[in-house]
């Protein structure tokens, strides 16, 4: 039997409402509001977030591959999941694949990643989804999408959730579409796209599906439909002749269509709820569609994800301004300040500490006992040489010992504020916070660490770790 | 450890300043003419009476950089550089060249040509990295300390804010009586305190002035200095201290002392024979480049008791008509500081208050004074102190 053993998702703390939006732009706006990755933050750090979440705790070493879907790839030459795998200190021996170029990349990854594992006998592999949704001011797409990431472990032994059949189907036709090098995605007319694709995909989909499995739409107890526009997902609902109970929150009114991780991330909610036997129906339309059939078993009744969907959705800050989120976006240039450029960071130093820089590992002196960030050669407390032990800091949690709000220092979120952190345990760390209200920080606050692409600078993207108050 | 020191073998016996500020239209080379030129004048020398050069500045590579402009005749020019520090260092190294012998008359020298980067603050070049270290400003550094001060000795938001402002408005003060400062007026408390932030909740006004300058100063041995003046200065103790840099590493540091001065300091008062800092010290040239530093400084260099210095600021204890006036020149805050110039700016004060002709300024009759130039970041720098007296 095999299937999905854990999942992790992942929301950034910023919303932005749509009102705001439409307020600054002079449209309408809408309700609600979309979730807004942070400007530390791309589809690559938001993944490993939540794929840390997935692997807390777990072994690791079975792990064969690790698949990352996304239609905001931060490189497009150079492996984005090779800075995933780096930041989950994963073994070497795992193949690693980017999957780009459509909304297909979440669920169609996940199908992969269960396939890679079922393949390798008694592997693993891991599906990341993750997804930053960009459109054009005053266009529906803007207002629409949402910015998350999915994690989900696939192996043959400890599944909660067994995946009893998939089914793709191909569409080559023009509903949603972007141009190398373009920055904003267009789209066709939406009448033709709902009714000669994305409707009777997903209608031959689910029936295909069902069929394969011998499952009738009354045995499923959650239907999850990720469709690019809620007019498609209402329109199969309407045809399936599904009872409202059965269907998933879309959640588009809190965070929006958040791209490859929405079927990911409304899979993650179903199985939080999900009770042994249940049956899972999850379906993702976009030039083609892809579904997947999921029963829990009885390993579910006793599996606690590290955060919910809805955790997520309650820490937050609502505040954001369209201007500081257009900022973020690079759509609004602003004036630098009268500071240098931040050095890009190099490749041969980055090489040697990649254990520190990604995956945030770092010493203990194996003679007097004392944690040491960064790594050390000698004992900053007995002077001991060469007796280092490598430790892993990402997952412990630290407290303010004090404090910098820095006003001058270059950043995309001024004002900059770095703290002197103190590890529960041991082990000190000078580090930049994020998600964080500068007027509210004080010392002895808690705090936990995250993923985070400090800058970008000389064509580089600079990834390491910052902490910020626990979510 | 042996530090033997060489209290009274060395003796200073020329110094020359240039004015400190935003020198648009003079370059590098320029303000190391004049500062070398003024400098061999006070010591009645012209240039082929020193024998070897000591050279402090910020990442201007090699000796070229002085004996170019000076047309110095094939003799040896060392670059030293140590942060901050650079210019005490300079000192330092040519001190004990004359002291062991080597040569008779050295000059020590400190430039820094900071206005022409286009950008404001201090910048520096860092070495390729992983890019792992956060990008902070030196302001932010050094804000460490204030709300680590503030928590461990109960001070609330405004008194240290007051506190910090003080320290600023003093230096000001002592700036206004100084023709070579930077900035030569008194600022009113109010307007250090709403000075707008630049790292919370030091202000602008907390900030050291970013500036160009040099300063040179002629060093021989102590029997010969009254071959050159009649008022030379001697040289009672010399420490320069590089820390481990635990500060950023150790949760036994708490960013509300400076270790690397607390052990220059210690180190200094021993070579010079000061049993009790706070009585014997006449005045003090400290590094205050950003006004809690110097808060931390007065506890460190012993002016003050453990948690009591922001208690003496307040009362006045560092003013210039107090028990021991600290930077009485203005200090980094108000006379600026060009990185390798300030800490032979600070000796250039020690010069001419022990010689009496600090005109408005002058202390009464002092006979010992310190100098402290610091270099890094709290729990991660160099610290240099130095004992001077007649």
């Amino acid at each position: 039997m095999a299937g999905i053993v854990s999942f992790g998702t992942y929301i950034p703390f910023h919303r932005i409402s749509r009102k705001t939006i439409g307020q600054t732009l002079g449209t309408g706006g809408g309700k609600g509001e979309r979730s807004v990755a942070a400007y530390d933050e791309d589809t690559v750090t938001m993944a490993v977030e939540a794929a840390r979440d997935c692997l807390r705790g777990r072994d690791a070493s079975e792990i064969r591959a690790l698949y990352f879907g996304t239609t905001e790839p931060p490189y497009f030459e150079k492996l984005n999941s090779a800075t995933i795998h780096a930041a989950l200190d994963l073994p070497a021996g795992v193949r690693c694949l980017d999957l780009t170029c459509s909304l297909r990349a979440g669920l169609g990854g996940l199908i992969g990643a269960y396939e890679a594992a079922v393949a390798s006998g008694t592997g693993q592999a891991l599906a990341t989804m993750s997804d930053i949704r960009i459109g054009a001011p005053e266009g529906a797409a803007e207002l629409a999408g949402g910015d998350a990431a999915a994690a989900f472990l696939l192996g043959n032994s400890g599944v909660i959730a067994e995946i009893e059949a998939t089914y793709s189907e191909t569409l080559e036709f023009l509903s949603t579409w972007r141009l190398a090098g373009e920055r904003f995605s267009k789209a066709w007319e939406e009448r033709f796209v709902l009714t000669q694709g994305w409707g009777p995909l997903l209608a031959n989909a689910a029936k295909g599906l069902l069929s394969r499995a011998g499952v009738a739409p009354g045995d499923l107890a959650a239907v999850v439909v990720d469709a690019p526009s809620p007019r498609a997902s209402a329109a199969f609902i309407a045809q399936a002749k599904l009872a409202p109970e059965q269907v998933a929150d879309a959640r588009l009114d809190v965070i929006g269509h958040t791209g490859t991780a929405h079927a990911g991330l409304l899979l993650a909610a179903a199985l939080e709820k999900a009770k042994p036997g249940d049956r899972i129906l999850v379906l993702s339309v976009s030039d083609g569609v892809d579904a997947v059939l999921l029963r829990a078993t009885d390993a579910i009744a006793s599996y606690r994800p590290e955060r919910t969907v809805d955790q997520w959705l309650a820490s937050k800050r609502a505040d954001l301004s369209y201007a500081r989120y257009l900022k973020w976006r690079g759509i609004l240039q602003t004036e630098p300040p009268r500071r240098p450029d931040p050095e890009r960071p190099a490749g041969p130093p980055s090489l040697r500490s990649h254990r520190w820089k990604y995956a945030f590992v770092s010493t203990q002196c194996e003679a007097c006992g004392t944690f040491q960030l960064p790594p050390q050669t000698v004992c900053v407390q007995c002077g001991a040489s060469h007796k280092m032990k490598e430790v892993a800091f990402a997952d412990r949690k630290a407290v303010i010992k004090t404090f910098a709000v820095d006003r001058l220092a270059f950043t995309l979120q001024p004002p900059m504020v770095v703290a002197v952190i103190d590890y529960e345990g041991g082990g000190r760390v000078q580090s930049e916070l994020t998600d964080v209200e500068p007027e509210k920080v004080k010392i002895g606050d808690p705090l936990e660490m995250t993923f985070r692409r400090l800058f970008t600078a000389g064509g580089i993207h600079n990834y390491f770790w910052k902490a910020r108050p626990a979510r | 450890m042996a530090s033997n020191g060489i209290r009274d073998r060395v003796a200073i016996v020329g110094m020359g300043c240039t004015a400190f500020g935003e020198h648009w239209n003079r370059s590098l080379d320029d303000l190391l003419v004049e500062a070398a030129e003024a400098a061999f004048a006070s010591a009645g020398v012209d240039r082929d009476r020193v024998d070897a050069y000591w050279l402090g500045t910020m990442g201007n590579l090699s000796g070229l950089t002085l004996s170019e402009p000076l047309k110095i005749q094939y003799k040896p020019v060392t670059h030293v550089e140590n942060f901050c520090a650079t210019g005490s260092e300079a000192l330092r190294n040519a001190c004990y060249a004359v002291a062991c012998g080597a040569y008779d008359c050295v000059m020590a020298i400190g430039v820094e040509k900071l206005k022409d980067s286009g950008f404001s603050g201090l910048v520096v070049t860092p070495p390729p990295s992983d890019g792992t270290q956060p990008a902070m400003t030196a302001p932010a550094q050094f804000s460490f300390l204030a709300p680590a001060y503030f928590a461990k000795y109960g001070l609330d938001a405004a008194t240290g804010k007051e506190v910090l402002s003080r320290i600023a408005y003093k230096n000001h003060a002592n700036g206004a009586k100084n023709p070579k400062a930077q900035f030569r007026r008194e600022v009113p408390l109010e307007q250090i305190r709403s000075s707008p932030l630049v790292a919370d909740p030091l202000g602008i006004m907390d900030c050291s002035g970013v500036s160009d300058g040099s300063a040179a100063a002629i060093v021989v041995r102590a029997e010969d200095a009254y071959k050159y003046t009649d008022k030379p200065i001697f040289i009672k103790a010399l420490s320069f201290i590089a820390g481990p840099a635990a500060g950023p590493l150790s949760q036994d540091y708490d960013f509300t002392t400076f270790p690397e001065v607390v052990a220059s300091a210690r180190d200094a008062y021993e070579q010079a024979g000061v049993k009790n800092p706070a009585e014997e010290i006449s005045m003090a040239e400290v590094h205050d480049c950003f006004t809690p530093t110097e808060l931390v400084l007065y506890e460190d260099l012993g002016f003050s008791e453990r948690g009591g210095a922001w208690r003496d600021v307040l009362n006045g204890a560092f003013d210039l008509d107090g028990r021991l006036p600290v930077n009485p020149d203005g200090g980094l805050k108000s006379f600026g500081h060009p990185i390798g110039a300030s800490g032979l700016r600070m000796m250039y004060e020690m010069w001419l208050q022990l010689r009496g002709e600090a005109g408005p300024r002058q202390i009464k009759n002092p006979k010992l004074g310190l100098t402290h130039n610091l270099g890094g970041a709290p729990g991660r720098c160099v610290s240099f102190v130095s004992v001077v007296g007649r």
